[in-house]
């Protein structure tokens, strides 16, 4: 399969994962907003250094991969491009922060090497929630979750429209580079020469299904602001989530569970 | 309740695509519109629907085709786009379906309400929790001719309502056309599908209209046919 074909089909991959059913799924879609914004906040207020307390915070992604069904591959698969950029943040950490915190049998770690692994960590657990909120709600409940957070409309309906015409000018480089591969046997990829009439092309075709789209849109009374469709509203079920999630993240957060159950069990 | 006025358009100027346009279409009629390619049928939909704007007049149930009276216009006039996959933008039917209900104020509940009906009326309910992208070629024309009459529209515009299917969906499409009584204004190359649709056909070429009268008296008519660039229905060919 090609490059670009691929692609589309793992972002429609994304709208099966969304629609699929399980306890997390059907959890209305600004209970899990405000559960995932509430994570990234706490897991990125942790302090560099705070590396066994912030161990904690993985607990929440677990426990969502375990309950929605939704396997961690997928998401490591997913992520395979964002994710390595993430964990490199910190990579020169361990050369600007040599203070000694302390010794692991014969090696010393120092600050700058808690402080690469703390950043990679949130990195990670922040990808995988937000992974998780995607994977979990479909992007036009999410979308109408971020208008009930008062996420002014323009950035919703750029984020809405983004999506989907992305999925758009995928199919339009699929079918392109089809086109080419025919005609051109043998070739890897698309030849320098033809990279400018190729992007060129892409571009005037891209334009042109946005615009068929746009127009079906105007038709059926799209006047610049998606009307979300008012779905349940959100009941206790999804409150005591939230309640439950805040108070673990608070908890996490404000006690280092992992050193004191380690403690517990030296002591 | 639909009528054009002296109609002129022009993409480059003085090259026009529609040129002293005029005819009407009455109440409960089904009108098939011919001509080659470039005939300039799919720039008179734009035209109907406010997406482009010329010179003369339209007229859509008296109202005139201008920027204030649009939203009304496009709520009495649905139409059916020549790729379904321009027609279907949301992840699945229901949620396409529901777009232009929910868009002129109705509730969820009752968007979803008219979606079941539809649904139900053309036959596939089971498609409702489908993902578009997941639909064949005649279950996707079928479900973005749902996403057409859950407007309830009073007039139907079908760009190749038949293009690209196989002949058992283009019988379907055929039959659900039909049985619609909507006044209708077909735009097609299937010609034999026009004469099963179509009481009166408008022929177009060169963006002017040449001929204007009973489907089957035009459609008959090789010379008048041949004169512009199309051929007979395969029916009368034989």
């Amino acid at each position: 399969m090609a490059n670009a074909e691929r692609a589309s089909a793992e972002l429609r991959q994304m709208d099966d994962l969304a629609s699929s059913v399980s306890p997390i799924h059907s959890l209305h879609p600004l209970a899990k907003l405000i559960v995932t914004i509430s994570y990234v906040l706490a897991t990125v207020s942790f302090d560099r250094y705070e590396l066994t307390a912030l161990s904690g915070m993985i607990l929440y992604p677990a426990a969502l991969f375990a309950l929605s069904g939704i396997p961690v591959r997928t998401c490591l698969h997913k992520l395979r491009f964002v994710l390595p950029l993430v964990l490199a943040v910190g990579l020169f950490n361990p050369l600007l922060d040599r203070t000694p915190l302390f010794r692991l049998g014969t090696v010393t770690v120092t600050g700058g090497v808690v402080s690469m692994l703390s950043l990679m960590c949130k990195g990670a657990f922040c990808l995988a929630a937000s992974f998780l909120l995607a994977a979990t709600t479909p992007i036009d409940a999410l979308c109408a979750a971020l208008r009930r957070v008062r996420v002014p409309s323009f950035l919703v309906t750029l984020l809405l429209l983004t999506y989907r015409y992305v999925s758009v000018m995928l199919d339009e480089v699929s079918v392109m580079t089809t086109a080419y591969r025919l005609r051109a046997p043998g070739q890897k990829g698309i030849h320098i020469s033809a990279w400018g009439s190729f992007l060129g092309q892409l571009l005037l075709r891209s334009m042109d299904r946005a615009q068929s789209l746009y127009e079906s849109m105007l038709l059926r009374g799209f006047t610049g602001e998606f009307r979300y469709a008012e779905g349940r509203r959100a009941g206790l079920r999804d409150w005591i989530f939230v309640l439950i999630c805040l108070s673990a993240f608070a908890l996490c957060r404000f006690v280092d569970l992992p050193a004191l159950i380690g403690g517990l069990l030296v002591r | 309740m639909l009528r054009f006025e002296s109609v002129r358009f022009c993409y480059e100027k003085n090259r026009p695509v529609l040129d002293d346009l005029s005819f009407s279409v009455e109440n409960g009629e089904s009108v098939g519109l011919i001509g080659a390619n470039g005939a300039g049928k799919s720039t008179l939909i734009k035209l109907l629907l406010g997406l482009l704007s010329g010179e003369g007049r339209i007229l859509v149930d008296e109202l005139p085709v201008e920027k204030r009276n649009l939203p009304e216009i496009r709520r009495r006039v649905g139409v059916l786009l020549q790729s379904s996959d321009d027609q279907m933008f949301m992840p699945t039917v229901l949620e396409d379906v529901t777009f232009g209900p929910v868009n002129y104020g109705l509730s969820r509940d009752e968007a979803e309400r008219r979606a079941d009906e539809v649904l139900a009326r053309l036959g596939i309910p089971e498609l409702k929790h489908r993902h578009n992208h997941r639909l064949s070629g005649g279950e996707k024309r079928m479900a973005a001719l749902a996403t057409v009459l859950a407007m309830e529209p009073d007039v139907l515009l079908l760009d190749e309502p038949t293009n690209a299917l196989d002949p058992y969906n283009r019988r379907l499409v055929i039959r659900t056309i039909l049985s619609l009584p909507n006044t209708k204004l077909i735009a097609s190359h299937d010609l034999d599908m026009i004469l099963d649709t179509c009481t009166r056909v408008l022929l177009l070429s060169n963006g002017r209209l040449v001929a204007d009268g009973p489907a089957e008296e035009i459609l008959r008519d090789r010379a008048l046919l041949e004169a512009n660039r199309m051929e007979l229905p395969l029916r009368f060919a034989r």
